[in-house]
């Protein structure tokens, strides 16, 4: 059998025959040849591994293509990009960042909203700290720099990437999913008001093309990457219309996509259910606030916010971040920050530029840092300082 | 006496059809199916941006689509799996969802998950699934895909390609071929035994839609002439209403010469003096027939590239939609058309950038360097001209990472 396959694949040897795209055609040839055999292979898009395995060169884009913003953000933000910097400088990673400074807390030195719009418009992709909002309210725009950012942008999906770290025990081990969260409208629309003295209004707007929107997007989402169920969460046993609504668009554009299974789960329901048995999950989608508190909820699962990465997606533009937005500034220039969250970041954004060799260079590096379990910051249960873990990501790169 | 009678009916339902004209070219539909939204100061954007429909209907999320890829029978896999690695090479900003349909898995499920997937992500490339002819039972699954994603305009560019020996050196034509109606409506019976009544449907609807997409697509292609094809000396009401549609539309576009040809000397005319031909508007079979004449002009099945576009789907394949069974796996198939089909593709979705260099390289490939398969002349296997094609894109894409290993270079012994 072996003998007489080799033979069929004769005029492909020449050629690569280890790449993933050829996978198709022998699958092809293999399903003809021995129906009897159950076939396994995965398709490219599908499977992170088979992916990474096969990916044996540097693949660009067209020359030009990598200029990325670079929004450093609050807190520990700066220093963590610094790492990031250093990082990719090691690895030799064609990219070049546009850095643009921008800060709701310390407005002089920071940058015009519409430069740093301009330049996410412009490079279509980028990586972006966390930009702390005071929460006190002196007046004026009841929107924060944030969501003035994700709504000019209309970033309206955030993903957050939810997955153990083989090394680094945690309550749970062996997590793997993903929270997908429409982060435009909701309650973070921004509409508030006094009605009559001593009453507030705060309105949560529900809209059928945005709910529409981010359902497709969680099934797009969880087709390419191969995953098989989608969980919508919400609360329309309270909420019966605006909630309501989510549910019945994501119900509809379930019925697209009869490979996935869908389910519904209330909210409260739901973040019992994570926190007890969080392995029933695969991709899971909601409404903004709801996203906004199980993201913080599942980053806890696997180790905190210094390790989950996350990702803002709008139709043209993709913007890489934290999974759980916090700037942590206590701890500005104490260097103790987890530059985790922030370089498995950078590697989605490399995945997304097509720069699949270079992103899983500095995934598995980073990995094996943390595997190694002599260098961990102290949110990690570690001694090791910022710097530290970065010039080690650095020296192991291969 | 009767046919005149006949004539006058055709000719009030062609009136009541005028009558709607200005109603059709402007209304948009609200329920969103269906919508003829033919606004005139509106570019036919498939170009380098889309209709609203369109946009709303393809899959790109932070730049990246999701194109459906259905791998078709006979060529098409291998072909398909040539697309992805000088996709990949050229760094594509697209994922596929790979679909296997072909003529063996032909049950209904199979094809409600197919029209799924092409209506999740809006756009799809296909090799061509067989149709078995010789059983009356076996729908065709591309017809089927055409009608039920409403693809009413076939697009063929026919473009001679320097350095492929064939007669005609100056061929520049675009076939545009009302795709959904016509002979192709399969509304064939058998009245009494030995009689078969095989129907063909013409709609004034549907022809001015054609109409008018032929000749927006002339304005913004900067094309000088639209020639509609046509039967009419014989089918008089049938050709008749699609002439008269394509009349009634060229009014409204003084810039644009228009003429009309019967289909038998359009078919003579084409191989004998091809170059005066500039956009073609043709009903379904006719379409076909020259179609398959002027792709046989250019170079053959192998080098043209087709598409099919509706309101809201795009479905790119090679221009003369056949499977190239008797070539399967060997390793000579002329993967040009599907190839070209996948820049029109790529320039459909707003990556005209990409879909430069891909074009660029494989006509270079093929007329500066040489390397053609044999059924252009060459002698290269398909293998050797894919790494021709990938090795001319190469130094287009790596320029970058080069440059930048070069000063990590400098960085390291500084």
């Amino acid at each position: 059998m072996t003998y007489s396959m080799t033979m069929k694949m004769k005029p492909f040897l020449p050629f690569v025959i280890s790449r993933a795209t050829n996978i198709t055609l022998m699958r092809n040839i293999m399903f003809k040849n021995w129906p009897h055999i159950p076939i396994v292979f995965r398709t490219l898009h599908q499977s992170d591994v088979l992916q990474n395995a096969t990916i044996a060169e540097p693949i660009s884009r067209p020359a030009g293509k990598h200029t990325v913003t670079l929004v450093p953000g609050d807190g520990v933000g700066p220093e963590l990009m610094g790492g990031v910097r250093e990082v990719f400088k090691a690895a030799g990673v064609p990219v070049e960042f546009e850095e643009v400074f921008i800060s709701e807390i310390s407005p002089n030195i920071s940058a015009s909203l519409n430069t740093v719009l301009d330049s996410f418009r412009r490079n279509k992709v980028g990586l972006k700290g966390i930009i702390k909002t005071p929460t006190t309210f002196k007046g004026g725009a009841l929107q924060t720099l944030n969501m003035r950012i994700r709504r000019e942008l209309d970033l309206f999906a955030n993903v957050v990437l939810v997955r153990s770290i083989p090394g680094f025990q945690t309550r749970h081990n062996n997590l793997d999913f993903i929270i997908i969260r429409e982060q435009t409208e909701g309650e973070y629309s921004a509409l508030e008001h006094e009605s009559v003295k001593g009453v507030i209004e705060s309105l949560k707007i529900v809209t059928r093309k945005n709910s529409m929107r981010i359902a497709k997007f969680a099934f797009d989402y969880a087709m390419r990457h191969g995953r098989n169920k989608v969980t919508a969460v919400h609360k329309a046993n309270i909420m019966k219309l605006g909630d309501g609504l989510f549910i019945q668009c994501c119900e509809e554009v379930a019925k697209m996509y009869p490979k996935i299974k869908f389910e519904t789960m209330i909210i409260d329901n739901c973040c019992m259910q994570m926190v007890s048995n969080p392995y029933q999950f695969d991709v899971m989608v909601m409404p903004n606030l709801y996203g906004d508190i199980v993201d913080n909820l599942a980053a806890g699962l696997v180790g905190g916010a210094g390790v989950v990465p996350g990702e803002c997606y709008s139709t043209s533009v993709a913007v890489f971040e934290q999974g759980a937005r916090h700037s942590y500034a206590e701890a500005v220039g104490k260097n103790i920050a987890n530059p985790t969250a922030t370089l498995l970041a950078s590697c989605n954004m490399l995945k997304h530029l097509h720069l699949e060799y270079h992103s899983k260079l500095i995934e598995d590096t980073v990995l094996k840092v943390i595997k190694g379990g002599k260098i961990t910051t102290q949110d990690m249960g570690g001694y090791s300082s910022t710097t530290d873990f970065i010039n080690a990501v650095v020296h192991s790169l291969p | 006496m009767s046919a005149t009678f006949r004539y006058r009916l055709g000719h009030k339902y062609f009136l009541k059809a005028k009558s709607l004209l200005p109603q059709l070219l402007t209304t948009e539909d609200s329920a969103g199916s269906v919508s003829m939204c033919y606004e005139s100061k509106r570019q036919y954007v498939w170009a380098p941006h889309l209709y609203q429909a369109q946009e709303e209907a393809v899959a790109k999320y932070g730049g990246r689509h999701t194109v459906t890829l259905m791998t078709g029978d006979g060529v098409g896999p291998e072909l398909l799996s040539h697309v992805q690695e000088i996709f990949r090479y050229a760094g594509a900003p697209i994922d596929f969802e790979i679909v296997e349909i072909n003529a063996s898995t032909n049950t209904p499920k199979d094809m409600e998950n197919a029209l799924l997937s092409v209506k999740r992500n809006g756009v799809a490339l296909k090799g061509n699934i067989e149709t078995k002819f010789d059983d009356p039972s076996f729908k065709s699954m591309n017809l089927a895909l055409r009608t039920k994603l409403d693809l009413f305009a076939s697009i063929v560019k026919c473009k001679s390609i320097p350095g492929i020996p064939v007669r005609h050196q100056d061929v520049d034509c675009v076939l545009i071929r009302e795709n959904t109606e016509g002979e192709y409506r399969q509304l064939e019976h058998e009245n009494v035994p030995g009689v078969v009544e095989s129907l063909k449907i013409i709609t004034a609807a549907k022809s001015l839609k054609i109409a008018k997409f032929a000749f927006d697509y002339a304005v913004q292609h900067e094309r000088k002439k639209v020639t509609a094809i046509h039967k009419a000396n014989i089918m008089k009401l049938g050709d008749g209403l699609f002439l008269q549609c394509c009349k009634e539309v060229s009014k409204e576009y003084p810039n644009i010469d228009f003429n009309d040809l019967i289909i038998d000397n359009a078919s003579m005319q084409m191989v004998s003096r091809p170059s005066q031909f500039d956009v073609l508007l043709m009903p379904n079979l006719y379409g076909n027939i020259l179609g398959n004449i002027a792709c046989g002009l250019i170079g053959g099945a192998g080098v043209a590239a087709g598409m099919n576009i509706g309101d809201k789907y795009a479905v790119f394949e090679s221009g003369t939609r056949n499977s190239g069974r008797s070539l399967k796996n060997k390793n000579i198939a002329n993967p040009t058309g599907i190839l070209l089909a996948s820049c029109d593709m790529l320039t459909y979705l707003g990556h005209s950038d990409h879909a430069k260099i891909i074009r660029e390289s494989v006509l270079t490939v093929i007329s500066d360097k040489q390397i053609r398969t044999p059924d252009i002349g060459g002698t290269s296997t398909t293998m050797d001209f894919i790494k021709a094609i990938i090795d001319d894109i190469r130094p287009k894409t790596l320029a970058w990472v080069k440059y930048c290993r070069l000063i990590m270079l400098n960085n390291c012994s500084g």
